[in-house]
Order: C-alpha cells, then structure tokens, then sequence
C-alpha cells in the first residue's frame, strides 16, 4: 500500500496551488458578489490543459489520471468553489463519458473541441426526475437521418456557457431505463435553447440553467453509446464525477481551515489569541481528522478509477463523507470568526453558502445513503 | 535555433534562512524556489519558441535534488535540461560559477542564431554579476536588464530598464540576456508539461564532462577557488516602517521640519 502521491501529481498540485493563489483568490469574493462567471479564469485553466486534463494525449489533452484531476478541483475549490465546479463538471461529466463511450469520429470531434476551449455540460436532471432519474420525460424521436429531442433540462452547471452538452433522453418511454440513451448536443443546433438562469444560495459563479430543446435536430452520429444504454452511461458517470465533487468539498473545507487557522491565531480575545483555548484547539484537530479522512477516501476512489477497478462505492462514501464534513465544518469556520464569520468581509461565509450544494448535487447524501447500502447489503 | 537558459534554485525568503558555520547557506534546510528573475528568463525564451519553435535548454548548476525545478520548468515547456553537479564545483562564488555555466553552455554549444538567457540576479546573492561573467567568458556581446525583448532573424532588439529611464539596444545573435521582473508575467506549468515533464532529455554535466573545457580553469573553481572569501552571513535588522507626510506641499515642508527639528538633526 502506497499513499505517496506520484511526482506528476504533487507538480499538478504545486501548479494548481500557484494559479489559484495568484489567478483565483483574488477574484474569487468578487466572482459571488457579481454572480459573475470567471470566463478568464477558465480561458487561462483551458491553455493550462486543466480543463480536460484527462482527455488522452491523441485528443488534445494531458492523459492525466483521476487523482491528478481530483487534486486539481481541489486546489481551486480552496479558494473558489464555483472555478472547481465548472471544471469538474467539464472533466467529469462532459469529457468523462465521451472519452468513456464515444465513437472514434466523436471523441476525435468532440474531445479535441473540449480542449481547446469549448465548455462542456451534462443535462440529466428535469424538474420531476432529480435522484429518480429515471422519470425523465424529455424524448429522443427517430426521424430517418436524424433525431429529434424535445423536452427540457434543469439545473445543468455550466448550462449558459457551455458549447457541448451530452444529453439524456428517452428513445422508448416503455422500456423505463432501459430506453434511455445519451447524445452528444451542440448549443448552436438547431431547436436547442437555454432556459433560465438560476438564483441560489452560493456557488454564484458557476453558471447554472434550464436548458430546452423544441424539435432540436441532433446528427444520428451524435448518439452517444448503444441505444438504449443511456441510464447506464449516466450513473458510470456520475460515480466519476462524484470524485470530482468530493474533491469540490474537501477544498472548500480546507480552504476554510486555513482561514480559520490564520483568523484563530491572531484574533485576541480575554488576552490571548483565541487558538490558545481549548474550545478552538479541538474543533481545529477534528477539522484536520475529517480533511484527512475526505482526503483519503477521494484519493482512494480517484486511484481505483484509475486503474479500472469498480469504484462505485468508494465514490459514494468519498463524496458523501467530503461533502457532509464540509458542511459540518464550513458552518464551524464561520461559528470561530465569530460575527465577522457572518460578514462578507471573510470568505468562510461564502465557503459555508458553498458548501450546502456538495451535499445534494450529484447525487444528494441520502442518494449516497442508497448506494453505499447496496453495496453492502447486496440487493 | 537555441535558446539557453541559465537558472538558479534559491532559497525561499519568505522562509526561515539558515547559514553553515563557513558562512554559506545552509540549502538543505531551506525550501527552495526557481530564482524569480530566472522564472522571467525562462519566460522569454519560451515566448519566443512559441513564435519560432526555437528549442529551450534550461541548465542549472546545484546538488542533485535540484533535478526537481529543472523537471518543473520543462513542465512550463522547455524541451531539455543540464543539470551541472559535482562536488568540486560546491561552494564557487559568482567568478568560479560563470566559469562552470559558460563551460556548460559551451558543451551544450553556442550557435549563430543561439542566445543565451539568465536572470539579473538571484535573490540569495544579490549580485547581478553571473550572467554578465558568462557572456564574457563566452565572448558574445550581453544586455542586461532587459524589460522588452525583439528577435528579427539574428537582430535581437532590446529595452533595458535602468534607474534613470530606458535605453534601447540593438545586437547580433549570438549574445547573453538577462531578464528583469518587468519582461513578462512568467507562465505556470501546463497539465500536459507535468505529464511530459520526467520522459524529457535530462543530462548530468559533472566535473569529469567540464574538466577539459577550455573556459575552466581548475584553480579557480569550487569554494577553494573562489576569490570571494564569506567572513560573516547574518541577518540585517528590520528598517522601521517609512511614513508619508500627508497635506499640501507647504504642508508636508513645515512636517518634515518640526520632525527634523524634533530630532536635533537640523
């Protein structure tokens, strides 16, 4: 057993750490105020081969592995949560089943777009199928030489900004799951259009949407996988991109941490630095417990995926155990500020606003609940 | 087309400074980084591969964990490295270190349309004399302080940044450069470099590979040879905070006076 990072991975990590100090900390409160999407941000993060790190080298991307990428979000996710979300749904669930599933002709079109610039999204979620995924009425009608989508998408990340979304929809309703398949749709196809832009409670700089489709024209070559695959697709994706989620809330956690550490020691209170009492002291040492422990299971699963082991559950205890420390501490960051905890003035409100979402999206922490007990109970 | 970049693995001043009892730095126990000024050496060099496709060789001379910033500044993009390590070279001053780096470089060879790239200075030294020593030793024509770099055929047209204003200077190659923080925002290492990074060409030039070149003289290398002599390294005292006078110009006249005054120092 070996839990030294390879000399590829702590370089993605000194790389990562040196851009977000210097690109993404300070920009990261404004980028909340303003609800403003960090487009230079991610234009840098493309020509750095970040986003779509793990796209083979043949496609236009670096061939890095899954704790390479994990480290990446993590990094960001320390000082902006919103950054790490982009790009872990880009590399996650845009990339991830393309490079996974894609035709040759698709990954050689698609991927090489996806790193050079393009964003990509993934639309699963509708307003009446969220964790059941699989009451998605948006359909897929073959229509000779191609297919027409209608339907909508809700609550897609990256959903105004995005080029490239690989999309869900039924091709044959009385199939249930099994009549679900995955496309690969460009937003300026004709019949695609973005919905509304959602107002929530953090994560204010990544671009969240309703995305629709009215009689959308989408090639038959865009369909992505077997037909009728499309549920499996999904869920193999989404236990990747949980490692990417997990990987989001281990560094928002850590990035409130080291404010709390550096708020703890230097704000004096009855005479001394308030880090010099044990109350401080404690929730300090069970912070750095639960940021070992998310460390540990994320880095676990992202190396299982790696190397082609099944990671399903592995993924589910990572993102549950990130995200659910990550609220839990987050909100604890900001009790240790006190009442400057409660203004704008320090980041760990915005990390505690942030850090709700881990906890639902991708899967919500019941969802996680589900799979990790199935996986031990069997069915 | 070459460029070559010479660059420096310094002590991290933001951390604890640790000095040997010979009055050398005690590297083993410090962080390191790549020198700053170095960092926009390298940049130069790799801004104008991006325009030319020149190859960029990067060489350092330090133990052999300085392997590690040579791995990350090819991760930035550069296509080989020369790492010059040996314990005889240990300890050389600014007089014995341009000699090995000019041998160096003259191993690596100098072409025409070649130039040699360094920082002003390193942040532990302070002295600003290796890059100058180098180009010397190696008889091209050298510009210090360079804030604008122009590569026209074998024109090189450079802004040097001096205290009192610039000046603009036009050269052949091959010549020497040295960089200043002002050139460029230095790049960060790409995903894809980190993964190239450790199957790039890496070269160990020690004493044996140097030994015969013709710009080292072997009485004048390693800290026996060095003609610089440390007596005492120590820490300077922390200068107190300076303070702007505020008000009009009149204002800030009868300011400074009252202080002076108040000091007996007029």
């Amino acid at each position: 057993m070996d839990f030294n990072l390879t000399k590829e991975q702590e370089l993605v990590r000194k790389a990562l750490a040196e851009f977000t100090e210097a690109e993404v900390k300070p920009i990261a409160a404004e980028t909340d105020r303003t609800s403003q999407y960090p487009k230079d941000t991610i234009d840098k993060l493309f020509r750095y081969g970040v986003m779509g790190m793990c796209v083979p080298k043949e496609f236009g991307g670096a061939g890095a592995d899954d704790v390479a990428a994990a480290i990446a979000v993590e990094e960001l996710s320390k000082q902006c949560a919103s950054t790490g979300d982009i790009v872990a749904t880009h590399n996650g669930l845009c990339c991830g089943p393309i490079i996974n599933f894609g035709t040759p002709d698709q990954k050689k079109k698609y991927l090489s777009m996806l790193t050079s610039g393009k964003v990509g999204a993934f639309a699963l979620t509708e307003p009446d199928a969220g964790s059941d995924a699989s009451k998605g009425t948006t359909v897929a009608e073959d229509a000779g030489d191609h297919w027409v989508l209608n339907g909508s998408k809700i609550f897609i990340t990256n959903g105004y900004v995005a080029d490239i979304f690989v999309v869900f929809a039924m091709t044959d309703p009385s199939k249930g799951t099994r009549g679900i398949s995955a496309f690969i749709v460009e937003k300026d196809f004709p019949g695609f259009s973005v919905g509304r832009h959602e107002v929530k409670m953090g994560l204010h700089g990544s671009p969240t949407a309703e995305i629709v489709f009215e009689d959308c024209i989408v090639p038959k070559e865009n369909l992505l996988g077997q037909l009728g695959k499309g549920f499996k697709i999904a869920m193999n994706t989404l236990d990747g991109g949980r490692i990417g989620i997990a990987a989001q809330a281990l560094g928002i956690l850590e990035g409130a941490m080291n404010e709390t550490i550096e708020f703890t020691k230097s704000r004096v209170q009855f005479g001394r630095p308030i880090s010099k009492f044990q109350n401080t002291q404690f929730v300090i040492a069970d912070m750095e417990v639960a940021r070992n422990a998310a460390q540990l299971l994320t880095y676990s699963a992202a190396s299982k995926k790696s190397e082609g082991k099944t990671f399903t559950k592995d993924a589910a205890m990572a993102k549950l155990f990130a995200s659910e420390a990550c609220m839990h501490f987050t909100t604890k960051a900001v009790q240790m500020h006190g009442g400057y905890g409660y203004t704008n003035d320090y980041p760990v409100e915005r990390m505690m606003r942030d850090a709700k979402i881990t906890e639902i999206y991708e899967g919500t922490s019941e969802i996680q609940r589900v799979v990790i007990s199935g996986n031990v109970l069997g069915k | 087309m070459k460029y070559i970049v010479c660059v420096k693995q310094v002590p991290d001043t933001s951390g604890k400074v640790a000095v040997k009892p010979d009055g050398t730095l005690d590297r083993a126990s410090m962080a390191t980084i790549i020198n700053p000024d170095d960092k926009n050496a390298i940049e130069a060099a790799l801004a104008l591969k991006d325009q030319n496709g020149a190859e960029v060789i990067v060489v350092t001379m330090g133990p052999p964990p300085a392997e590690g910033m040579l791995r990350e500044i090819m991760a930035m993009g550069a296509d080989r490295a020369v790492l010059v390590s040996g314990r005889e070279f240990g300890g050389s001053d600014t007089f014995a270190t341009s000699q090995i780096l000019a041998a160096a470089v003259n191993k690596i060879g100098v072409d025409e349309d070649d130039i040699v790239f360094c920082g002003r200075q390193a942040i532990d030294g302070d002295t600003a004399q290796v890059g100058p020593q180098i180009a010397e030793k190696l008889g091209i024509p050298q510009i210090t302080y360079a804030a604008d770099i122009k590569v026209e055929g074998k024109k090189v047209t450079v802004k040097r940044m001096l205290e009192d204003g610039y000046m603009t200077i036009e050269t052949q190659t091959p010549c020497l450069i040295t960089a200043i923080k002002e050139l460029n925002e230095p790049r960060y290492m790409s995903i894809g470099g980190i993964f190239d990074c450790y199957s790039k060409p890496m070269e160990v030039y020690d004493f044996n590979t140097l030994k015969d070149d013709p710009l080292i003289e072997l009485d004048t290398i390693g800290l026996k040879g060095s003609p610089t002599n440390i007596f005492a390294s120590f820490t300077p005292p922390q200068k107190g905070a300076g303070e702007m006078l505020q008000g009009s110009d009149q204002e800030k006249v009868d300011t400074l006076v009252g202080k002076l005054l108040a000091k007996h120092i007029i």
